[in-house]
């Protein structure tokens, strides 16, 4: 048996068959980061001996919980109290937290120790995690591809067995696609459903946490972690508390599925179209009513996403301004020099981009065409999948168009890498649920994703269409990753 | 004065302070002072992650506020981000609101010497208020204290509708007195919980269009605001007059020169890009709420006036000054319930003790005893327990040392002597003492009377009581 390719429900049950400890399971994931970091690079900081202190201390004080002395991976723009907290940033190279975000409180309840903060693109603003100021991080299946992004150093991690399990943030995809490019699952909560305070923000109304994880099941007990109306996040919904295991169920029977065509037009890989294919296929004959449908929205939505998202980064990026905390330039002679060396040094070129265009589209003279309309369009997007949710339980597309693509590859293309993100934004747009799993490898042996949306609030179903998917294709069952150089 | 024909036409806005306990978006305390950075938590210094979530407390206050100066309270509403960068805003933004502020159109109503005048109120919102930045006296740097960041405010546009110095410092009065009243703020101008950004313009008497204007931001007294009101006036007219345009600026009033000065040039005007805070959801306020708010709301001084002049009598001038200040209002009440001598009251309040306070240079939050203790005060004059002359005493003893009148005039043995034998035993030993006086009397001269009770008074050390002196000597002398 090797501890680090086991599923964290396979860790639970060891663990209460006390066939294993805590401090087992945090010394082989040591292990196995020491041997396999220095090609994926999915860590900004590694924390396993503060873990293997936890650990022991689990071990000899006796578990209080089903999830006592499990470890975890942290994206690193998730505040943990005394650890840095980077962003990937140089602005943030050197800034250790004060506070715990109120994911983290609700982990260290249950006992759950974090191995470290993973590697993203800087303040999760991109798609391949070619964007963090310290190191490009690898995917595992091809180590010359990107992991995707930004929570590419978690997806990567969970991937390469670094850790048993990880929370990202998604924004605009930012969870899903480096689950799809790396071959595990990824889920971007409803809107609302996690508490954010704590999480760095990137675009307020956009952002959620949520989980990356070897499989359906982990998923599911990951949300249940650190889903909950939380009275520090205004905008967390209070709803009835679930428990979202009990939806695992290999039953699709009568369940309503949409395919929007549009999302299998031009600029989608052929062999990612046919993986959706096949997954409609696979439903159908699992008993899904399966059925081509409109969605018409992805050019907008894209719109919509770059005008909104950077927009709320502009203003939310503002507090970097090298007064109180985060990296200062060493020159300056008055206030206005500080501000502008401290944010020109101390921000990376994409991040840049992105607080222009939205100070751009917030200035007075443009708000009216560009963010006030944006907010129109918004709410006609999010009306358009209402009215395929009055008719369908789920909506089944691609999570990207393409698999992983190699390093380099598109940096240089701003355009280009943004157009990566067309299926995945307009979930952020409706707020609405969406989870990646793996279907298949492409002929190169890179993962294939597809990408189930919900209706708000209604993971349950999502997560019942994932665990059948995942139950019939074994996906993990058959293929590893090759950490192919 | 400015010259005759030009008039001022004045606009302010008005911050205040609310005095609720904790701060607008954090559960920090409000309290003024503490050493720096003591009063702050991950949220009010914007660490990275944290959220705001909005105390009911300050929507409550402004919803007060509003309906306490006749405004309409706004049922949707919301926060905005006001983004501009400063050391001493740690967000690089103000939550504030923009284009839906809680409260609209309402009015309060000034005394001028025409008479009652209405001052119109655009709107009221609510925002927080800002660090403070403490100037190292070496240059050594500058020191950011967050303190204060977050601390809630209102704002209160008023509509350009003043037109003397003297208007503008009766209307920020006025909104001082009701702003005590409904007890949403301590309103210290000297701690800055009660400041007023001014706009100034000029214009030909009978122009109906609007000069150029100034903006004299954070005035914190009464005194500079119609000094600078007055200076800036008499400096855009001397520009108008020779030919010179007003500059649309932002000015900062020195006290000490007595001048404004430019603080920030046109090439910098700002654009703070307003947009709704993601972060904060829509605050949506129900009929009953606000019906709720309205209900419990204090006895309001257009009220208390009228219930001075119409059920005790007291001239408009007497219930003007009563009601200037909840202070003078409230002890007013009490006084008044304890003695039942309401025009007593008013002049004690009106004469001797403003006299303190303006010696003091104090306002009427600071009178150190209570209504009840002025009423007693009143009473025991009224008994002819006391003289009024030693009533005054008493008074200093109050600010000096409150406690009850009586205990004071017991401890410094000021009790008025009326026992008529001790009275009659003084009355002879005078006349015996002035046979001049007794002869003069009784040759007409009825001034001989008061010296004869002057020297009874120095010979009882004033505690005798005058009636019953005049009294007895008339009587004797009639013998």
């Amino acid at each position: 048996m090797n501890i680090t390719d086991l599923t964290v429900h396979e860790l639970i049950d060891l663990l209460d068959k006390k066939e294993i400890t805590s401090q087992e399971i945090v010394k082989a994931y040591a292990d196995r980061i020491d041997e396999k970091e220095k090609d994926v690079q999915a860590f900004v900081t590694v924390t396993t001996d503060d873990a293997s202190k936890m650990a022991e201390k689990i071990d000899s004080e006796g578990r209080n919980g089903k999830f006592s002395g499990i470890p975890i991976g942290i994206k690193d723009n998730i505040n943990i109290d005394g650890v840095k907290t980077t962003c990937s940033s140089r602005m943030l190279e050197n800034f250790v937290s004060p506070y715990n975000a109120t994911v983290i409180d609700k982990l260290h309840a249950e006992g759950l120790i974090s191995l470290g903060k993973l590697n993203m693109d800087e303040f999760a603003m991109g798609g391949s995690t070619e964007h963090s100021y310290f190191h490009n991080t690898c995917n595992p299946w091809d180590l010359n591809k990107v992991p995707g992004g930004s929570s590419g150093g978690s997806a990567a991690a969970v991937a390469a067995n670094l850790v048993p399990w990880a929370l990202g943030s998604d924004t605009g995809g930012s969870i899903r696609q480096p689950a799809s490019f790396c071959g595990i699952v990824g889920l971007k909560p409803t809107y609302g459903l996690v508490s954010r305070y704590g999480l760095v923000a990137f675009a307020s109304s956009l952002d959620q946490i949520g989980p990356l994880t070897k499989d359906v099941t982990d998923s599911a007990m990951l949300l249940n972690l650190i889903a909950g109306y939380d009275e520090k996040d205004s905008t967390s919904v209070n709803i009835e508390k679930k428990d979202y295991t009990k939806a695992l169920v290999k039953d699709v029977k009568g369940l309503k599925i949409a395919v929007p065509k549009e999302f299998l037009a031009e600029g989608v890989n052929e062999e990612v179209k046919n993986a959706i294919l096949e997954a409609a296929e696979t439903y159908k004959k699992l008993g899904a009513t399966v059925e081509e449908c409109s969605l018409d929205i992805g050019k907008e939505a894209l719109a919509v996403y770059y005008i909104i998202a950077c927009a709320e980064a502009s203003s939310n990026l503002g507090r970097f301004d090298g007064i109180r905390y985060g990296y200062r330039a060493e020159n300056f002679d008055n206030l206005r020099e500080i501000y502008i060396n401290s944010r020109t040094e101390g921000f990376g070129p994409e991040v840049k981009r992105r607080i222009i265009l939205g100070t751009y589209v917030l200035s007075s003279g443009y708000y009216d065409a560009y963010y006030k309309k944006a907010q129109k369009v918004r709410t006609v997007i999010r009306d358009e999948y209402q009215r395929l949710f009055e008719k369908y339980d789920i909506i089944l597309t691609p999570t990207s168009p393409t698999v992983a693509f190699g390093i380099g590859e598109k940096s240089n293309n701003p355009l280009e890498m943004y157009l990566a993100d067309i299926c995945t934004v307009p979930v952020n747009i409706a707020g609405v649920p969406g989870i990646s799993i793996p279907a298949k490898l492409d002929s190169n042996g890179m993962p294939i994703g597809i990408q189930l949306i919900g209706k708000h609030f209604d993971e349950e179903t999502l997560f019942r269409a994932a665990f059948t998917f995942e139950q019939e294709v074994k996906f993990r069952a058959n293929n590893k990753p090759e950490f192919k150089k | 004065m400015i010259r005759d024909d030009y008039e001022m036409v004045i606009g302010l806005e008005v911050h205040c302070e609310l005095s609720t306990k904790t701060k607008i978006f954090c559960s920090c305390p409000t309290e003024f002072g503490g050493e720096p950075n003591t009063h702050c938590c991950p949220v009010c210094m914007a660490m990275p992650g944290t959220l705001p979530v909005l105390n009911e407390k300050v929507v409550e206050y402004a919803v007060k506020a509003g309906l306490a100066t006749n405004c309409s309270i706004s049922q949707n509403s919301k926060n905005d981000r006001k983004n501009y960068f400063y050391p001493d805003l740690p967000k690089a933004y103000q939550i504030s609101q923009y284009d839906k502020p809680l409260c609209n159109h309402g009015h309060v109503s000034i005394e001028t010497p025409e008479g009652e005048k209405d001052i119109r109120i655009l709107r009221i919102h609510i925002e927080e208020d800002a660090g403070k930045l403490n100037h190292d006296e070496y240059g050594r740097g500058s020191f950011v204290d967050l303190n204060r960041a977050g601390v809630p405010l209102i704002e209160i546009v008023s509509e350009p509708d003043m037109r003397s110095a003297e208007e503008a410092e009766s209307y920020m009065r006025k909104l001082k007195s009701i702003l005590e009243y409904i007890e949403v703020s301590d309103c210290k101008m000297q701690e800055g919980s009660l400041r007023a950004d001014v706009n100034v313009s000029v214009r030909k008497k009978g122009s109906t269009e609007f000069g150029t204007r100034t903006e004299m931001k954070n005035m914190n007294s009464f005194r500079s605001i119609v000094r600078g009101i007055n200076y800036e006036a008499e400096r855009q007219i001397e520009l108008i007059e020779n030919g010179e345009a007003v500059t649309q600026e932002t000015l900062r009033w020195d006290d000490i020169s007595g001048r404004t000065f430019s603080m920030r040039d046109k090439e910098d005007a700002q654009d703070y890009r307003y947009f709704p805070d993601p972060d904060l959801v829509a605050i949506k306020l129900s009929d009953e709420y606000i019906e709720n708010i309205k209900k419990a709301l204090p006895e309001l001084p257009e009220s208390r006036k009228k219930r001075y002049m119409e059920e005790m009598d007291l001239s408009e001038k007497a219930a003007n000054f009563v009601t200037s200040s909840k202070y003078y209002s409230n002890i007013f009440d009490e006084a008044t319930e304890k003695c039942n001598n309401p025009k007593a009251v008013s002049n004690w309040l009106m004469s001797d003790i403003a006299k303190v306070l303006n010696e003091r240079e104090e306002e009427a939050d600071k009178i150190p005893f209570s209504g009840k203790e002025l009423g007693e005060l009143i009473e025991l004059i009224d008994k002819g327990t006391i003289s009024n002359s030693i009533g005054k005493k008493v008074l200093n003893e109050l600010f000096e040392n409150p406690k009850a009148p009586s205990k004071i005039i017991e401890e410094k043995g000021w009790v008025q002597i009326s026992d008529e034998g001790a009275i009659k035993e003084v009355v002879i030993k005078v006349l015996e003492n002035n046979p001049q006086s007794v002869a003069d009397y009784k040759a007409g001269k009825d001034k001989a009377l008061g010296f004869l009770v002057g020297q009874a008074m120095k010979e009882t050390r004033g505690k005798a009581n005058p009636q019953m002196l005049n009294k007895m000597f008339i009587e004797e002398l009639k013998k």
